[in-house]
């Protein structure tokens, strides 16, 4: 090599890294990534929010506003207040579940297939394991950031009133609790699913996952489909809504919370599990 | 003695499901400051040895310990003292210039004063100070490539691993990335890179090692390894007729010919000190009834000496 450097040499300047305890390296490198997810959830927060808002938005202009104004009110005259309230919970849960997708599984399918930024991202300084969990930590946070969006829509769209009556305990360890469902699910889909399959992901997947996750209609009710009412218990997003439901509404059916809680757990550490392994599995060869 | 090495593996092996030897019996020793080459074709095993070495790839067996920290025990510890540029581009989409070198800082521990500062540096250092706000996606194939050398020597890393680091670039790409390989080098910065170009290898490194279905088949200085051909000038024969039979010809009849082969549809003809060969080789390529197209006469290559212990070319 002939040319002379253009600039000034660093290395004299710069010592080597030297090994920090493992403890400190993992904990400065979570929070690292933690902090590149959010930074860029605020950098891109003009596309977050019309992405995160519109569809509850829909569902409640639609089935709260307009169906009521031109007489198609669910459930009857009377019922439709009530119904109101009981779609709250179910957006809420839908919400959240989405988030779980767009945050989680979508940019893992395309850092996994596509792009291959993972390959980086996991030469991070911690577990690789840790780079999974971290995955799901993001994706709760924008799960509940997104929860959070529903109720001011839900509190002024409605041509009939909303009778919310909050139960804060039960909101907020339930809240988080979804969002870790959804984050985990997120991971458990990003880590198995190829940029090929993602129209079919949504097909297979998410479509089935919430016309059937007892957003629009108590689970209760579903008592006259028998077997649909069982058919549906595997889905995880029944026991959000169900556990919004006991949360945020009086005199609406639910199922007991001693169900929700141990379902909810049982799921996010079913797919914890799964993606966080599937994810090693992806990138340690 | 020769220093302290910052990689020692042993007996390292990696056998991919199927029975697929990938990499086999692997010792080496990458010195602290030198820039060690893996040479080799594709599939020879070196793009293994490295995901090994940066706990991308578990070993099936053996043993690698790299800037003192065992990779098979510690993988998760052993990221702190690497440096990897690997062969795809895996800059974060998302981010600017200066935010993926930012964020790398910030990942290995770097306050956010610390490393925006050495971002600058960084920038300045692989020349893309001027586009540090522009998306990713906007460099060519060359920038993105220094920006990763950027990343990867960011947090300081006792050892740099470059993967193919010029496959795929122009030629002025590969000799500004070449530069700056050449600047860490000066600093002190040990490297272990993989090509399967020759004069990569050549020009680049201090030490060479040759690698083929999963072995290291040879290991020295560019010079040194030259020097093992045995020969100081090569001529390249093409010529109709029977080459084989030409070739025996010209190792038994012209004195100074170290070795005369058939390969790749011409004769490689080695030869040692000795004057007026070119002619001898024409009078007897004439005898022998061979019509010469061209002859090309030049010094033994890296790619001399992996014919020489393959009996195939690097491009196979």
């Amino acid at each position: 090599m002939s040319n002379e450097p253009t600039s000034a040499p660093i290395a004299s300047r710069r010592t080597l890294a030297q090994l920090r305890p493992a403890k400190i390296a993992y904990r400065r490198a979570f929070i690292g990534l933690l902090g590149r997810d959010l930074h860029l959830l605020r950098k891109n927060l003009k596309v977050f929010l019309p992405r995160t808002i519109i569809q509850p938005l829909l569902l409640v202009f639609v089935f709260t506003y307009v169906f009521p104004k031109i007489g198609q009110g669910v459930g009857g005259a009377k019922g439709e207040a009530a119904f109101s309230t009981l779609l709250v919970a179910g957006v809420v849960g839908l919400a959240i579940i989405f988030q779980g997708i767009q945050a989680v599984a979508l940019p893992l399918v395309q850092e996994f297939g596509y792009s291959k930024e993972i390959e980086d991202r996991v030469l991070a300084p911690l577990p690789t394991r840790m780079v999974g969990v971290q995955k799901i930590v993001t994706g709760t946070l924008q799960s509940l950031f997104a929860a959070a969006i529903v109720f001011p829509i839900a509190a002024i769209v409605p041509a009939t009133p909303v009778h919310l009556k909050v139960n804060l305990l039960v909101l907020l360890t339930l809240a988080p609790l979804a969002g870790w469902v959804s984050a985990s699910f997120g991971l458990m889909l990003g880590t198995k699913v190829q940029p090929q399959q993602v129209p079919t992901l949504f097909a297979l997947i998410v479509l089935p996952l919430t016309f059937l996750g007892a957003i629009y209609y108590p689970w209760a009710s579903l008592e006259p489909v028998r077997w649909l009412q069982i058919a549906v218990l595997v889905n995880p997003l029944v026991y959000m809504t169900e556990g919004f439901r006991a949360c945020l509404t009086q005199g609406v059916d639910h199922m007991s919370l001693l169900v929700v809680y141990p379902a909810l757990i049982g799921f996010a550490t079913l797919f914890t599990w799964v993606g966080v392994s599937g994810f090693e599995r992806r990138v340690v060869s | 003695m020769p220093p302290e090495a910052i990689i020692t593996t042993s007996k390292l092996c990696k056998t991919y499901p199927g029975d697929i030897k990938a990499v086999i019996d692997l010792d080496m020793e990458v010195r602290p400051g030198e820039i060690y080459g893996l040479l080799g074709p594709n599939g020879a095993g070196k793009s293994t040895t490295i995901g090994m070495l940066t706990t991308r790839v578990l070993p099936t067996s053996g043993s690698a310990v790299v800037g003192g920290v065992d990779i098979v025990a510690h993988p998760a510890i052993a990221k702190q003292v690497i440096g990897v540029v690997p062969q795809t581009n895996t800059l974060d989409r998302a981010m600017t210039v200066a935010e993926n070198l930012e964020f790398h800082g910030r990942f290995f521990g770097m306050t956010t004063k610390d490393s925006r500062a050495a971002t600058t540096e960084l920038l300045a250092k692989v020349r893309l100070l001027d586009r540090k706000d522009a998306p990713v996606m906007a460099l060519s194939g060359g920038m993105a490539q220094r920006l990763m050398v950027a990343r990867a020597i960011m947090h300081r890393p006792q050892i740099l691993f470059l993967d193919e680091p010029t496959a795929g670039l122009d030629p002025q790409s590969r000799i500004a990335l070449w530069e700056i390989v050449g600047e860490l080098h000066r600093e002190g910065q040990t490297i272990l890179l993989t090509t399967h170009y020759m004069e990569e290898a050549d020009q680049l490194c201090q030490r060479v090692a040759i690698m083929d279905h999963g072995r290291i088949l040879a290991l020295d200085t560019p010079a040194g390894l030259k020097r093992s051909v045995g020969a100081e000038r090569i001529f390249t024969i093409s010529a109709n007729g029977n080459l084989d039979v030409l070739a025996a010809r010209l190792a038994s009849e012209i004195p100074g010919v170290v070795s005369a082969r058939r390969f790749d549809g011409q004769v490689i003809v080695e030869v040692g000190p000795a004057h007026g060969v070119l002619g001898s080789i024409i009078a007897s390529a004439e005898g022998a009834g061979a019509e010469l197209t061209d002859i090309s006469i030049a010094e033994p290559t890296l790619e001399n000496v992996f014919i020489q212990l393959t009996g195939k070319d690097l491009r196979e």
